[in-house]
């Protein structure tokens, strides 16, 4: 009976195993290789697919143009594609591909450096400076934006510097004139408008606790003029700790700004937008931000005029190994090109890219690391950001740029508490320092 | 179909397509994500094998304490709320609106429906102080007292999805229960009113142990929906300020695919599992020695 039973339960078993094996085999099929026409697996693509994040608007735009002009042969021969995917899935979504060998020839990656930083490692990423000197359009690429780069990315020119952005402290000129007070150039000079502008009714800092990293950006301005440009990377190296006495001085410097209320009463839940249209709507006298604000400042919603916006360096510090003249910069979320998916074709793209970027991208207001070399009109704030790039000497990077992911996000997290003293400045570069630990 | 049923044959091929779906889609995953506990690493970088590391770190890590009891607080405090006031509301759907309960009901429920990240939306205009005040603080504001930065800090931010989560979700479980009292025997509670029970009586002896059942189930619902929050959380404060409003869910998921770190957010996700299972085991134990009484 036993082994009668045993007989008849046999096929089906088999049956069951093969149709198992079977599924099994279907699915791995369809997740390998992805491929398809835009040439995962060293195939050569048929389109140039360029895969970015969405909240990225100013590429495509550029790209667009190139393509219905001066890249229009190459547009002809492999058509331009591009997709978007939110910033936050984007780390995740190439590590996949690339480990699938789907990656497409152009794409964004990075929205943490050190994420970058693995792909280059890993070999995926296709080296610039070897490939435009090949192209012959290697001094089309600005120097300080290939340092910024190198400095972010593993050390190589290996992702191309779509924008390229510098850092600094935006002011209303008419408040500032209205109330007789000189640009600073020291944190003290800073300090006293704050308090001055608190008293006349005005916000001193418009900044967003709910992003955090406009909060972050002024520890890490302290900390490259109290201790030098180099403060940051000694962390990165292990040299140096954020919870070394000269580290939390910083942090307890912009906890400060917090408690004498200069950000606000509701600097924790601010958005970034709400930050901008408080500066921009006149509410309060500075901002500290990067040059991609230029955009809204030459924008329609700019209430205060374009011509009323100055824009001053982060002070130094009283004393410290600094200097006024080293201009946080980066690259924003720049894109790459696949080492696997770099064909002829993708090159003729790539050098119509490198060419022409930077004309194309200023003729639409944007600064970025490619050069442009035809005359155009700026808007006055945009042509001084243009100047100021132009005579920087040298470069630092920001807060969380060297930190791995965690660190960066326990940072970001949790600088709305910092300033609002729900924290110490103590327990906040422990929380940082003890992720950046956990390596 | 006795002959049908009754031949093994049969019944393996009859099984067979749902078993293979079911193994390929649950079972391998889940078996796949246990194994990954015992790694570190992620895709690009490759894995490793680290033992039970990962289990030592979770018991250490003060991020996974400060997770697990936010999802504690927040699954008890607001499943009590769904369950309590869904039952509040399926009594007076049934004894107090009845016939004229439809539009009651559908206006309760028509939150259920809506996108979390419209009602997250809703919410945060609701609360706001900055750069303007939402209607709460204008209300404050209006009865003499002072604006509050509500999502700006944890105990503020956690009354605020306390209170969304509540509103968007008591409707479901308002007609859910109302689903179980709708099967008590109108003639029971008939006898028990000729009987000379009251009102309170009435509840106590006849209503309250004949939608046991129902209730049990709502809390099995309300329990690992409420653990396995997500989505509210996320579009509301995103898990801010700081972690203060972060639960295990968004810890999880912030581990695997942000921090790369797949398999820590597999050990994670494995604390998950195991606290939906007691806490479900727990109220079926419960359940069970109530119906033996």
């Amino acid at each position: 009976m036993f082994t009668a039973e045993r007989r008849r339960l046999r096929k089906p078993l088999l049956g069951a195993a093969a149709l198992v094996s079977a599924g099994v085999l279907v699915l791995a099929g369809c997740s390998g290789g992805g491929g398809g026409n835009n040439g995962g697996g060293g195939e050569d693509p048929a389109t140039l697919e360029f895969l970015k994040n969405a909240e990225n608007t100013t590429t495509q735009p550029v790209l667009d143009a190139l393509a219905a002009g001066a890249c229009e042969t190459q547009n002809e021969a492999m058509p331009l594609e591009v997709n978007s995917i939110p910033q936050a899935e984007l780390d995740a979504q190439v590590q996949l591909l690339a480990t699938q060998d789907g990656l497409p020839p152009m794409f964004s990656a990075g929205g943490n450096p050190a994420e970058g930083a693995k792909l280059w490692e890993a070999g995926y990423l296709l080296d610039f400076d070897e490939a435009l000197t090949e192209l012959g359009v290697r001094d089309k690429v600005a120097e300080g934006a290939v340092s910024t780069i190198e400095k972010l990315y593993g050390g190589a020119f290996n992702f191309l510097p779509f924008q390229y952005n510098i850092e600094g402290i935006f002011y209303n000129k008419t408040v500032f004139e209205e109330n007789g007070w000189e640009v600073p150039e020291t944190w003290d000079d800073l300090l006293t408008v704050a308090a001055e502008a608190q008293d006349a009714g005005l916000t001193p800092f418009a900044a967003s606790g709910e992003q955090g990293w406009p909060l972050t950006r002024l520890v890490s301005g302290y900390l490259f003029r109290s201790l030098g440009p180099d403060a940051l990377q000694k962390v990165a190296d292990g040299d140096a700790k954020l919870t070394d006495p000269e580290y939390v001085e910083a942090a307890a410097a912009i906890a400060d700004l917090g408690e004498k209320g200069y950000f606000g009463s509701n600097v924790a839940s601010l958005d970034y937008d709400a930050a901008s249209n408080e500066f921009l709507t006149g509410k309060a006298a500075m901002i500290y931000m990067g040059s991609w604000l230029l955009g809204n400042i030459n924008g329609d919603g700019n209430q205060i005029g374009a011509d009323n916006v100055g824009f001053f360096k982060f002070p130094a510090v009283d004393g410290g190994a600094g200097s006024i003249d080293e201009y946080p910069s980066n690259v924003g979320l720049p894109a790459t090109f696949g080492a696997k998916t770099y064909t002829e074709g993708v090159g003729e793209w790539l050098k119509c890219i490198t060419a022409n970027y930077g004309n194309e991208a200023l003729k639409q207001g944007q600064i970025t690391g490619f050069i442009a070399d035809e005359p155009v009109d700026l808007p006055p704030i945009s042509q001084t950001i243009a100047d100021e790039i132009a005579t920087a000497t040298d470069s630092v990077l920001w807060f969380e740029a060297l930190f791995n992911a965690k660190a960066s996000n326990i940072s970001s997290t949790n600088a709305a508490l910092l300033v609002t003293g729900q924290i110490t400045p103590e327990e906040f570069m422990t929380l940082v320092q003890d992720a950046l630990d956990e390596g | 179909m006795k002959s049908v049923l009754g031949d093994r044959k049969a019944i393996m091929l009859l099984l067979t397509p749902a078993l293979l779906v079911y193994t390929l889609i649950i079972l391998i995953p889940v078996l796949w994500s246990f194994g990954l506990t015992f790694f570190t690493g992620n895709v690009l970088t490759g894995f490793e094998f680290n033992g039970i590391e990962n289990f030592t770190r979770l018991l250490t890590d003060p991020y996974v304490h400060d997770a697990f009891w936010f999802t504690l607080k927040y699954a008890v405090i607001v499943t009590l709320f769904q369950v309590v006031l869904g039952y509040g509301l399926a009594m007076l759907y049934q004894f107090v609106l009845r016939r004229s309960s439809v539009i009651v009901r559908t206006l309760v429920f028509f939150p259920v429906v809506l996108p979390t990240v419209a009602i997250a939306i809703l919410y945060q205009k609701l609360f706001q102080s900055a750069p303007t005040d939402g209607l709460v603080n204008e209300l404050l504001v209006n009865v003499g007292l002072s604006s509050v930065d509500w999502l700006g800090a944890g105990d503020t931010a956690f009354i605020v999805i306390v209170i969304m989560d509540v509103w968007r979700s008591v409707g479901f479980y308002g007609v859910l229960i109302f689903s179980g009292l709708l099967d008590i025997p109108e003639d029971i509670i008939e006898s028990a009113r000729i009987d000379g029970a009251k009102t309170f009586s009435l509840f106590r002896y006849i209503v309250l142990p004949m939608s046991l059942p129902i209730l049990f189930a709502s809390f099995i619902f309300s329990i690992n929906g409420t653990i396995k929050v997500f989505d509210s959380v996320f579009a509301l404060t995103g898990g801010g300020p700081g972690n203060s409003t972060t639960p295990l869910t968004l810890y999880m998921y912030r581990t695997a695919f942000q921090f790369s770190d797949f398999g820590y957010g597999s050990t994670i996700a494995l604390l998950l599992t195991v606290m939906c299972l007691i806490v479900t085991l727990f109220i079926f134990k419960s359940s069970r020695r109530d119906n033996t009484v």
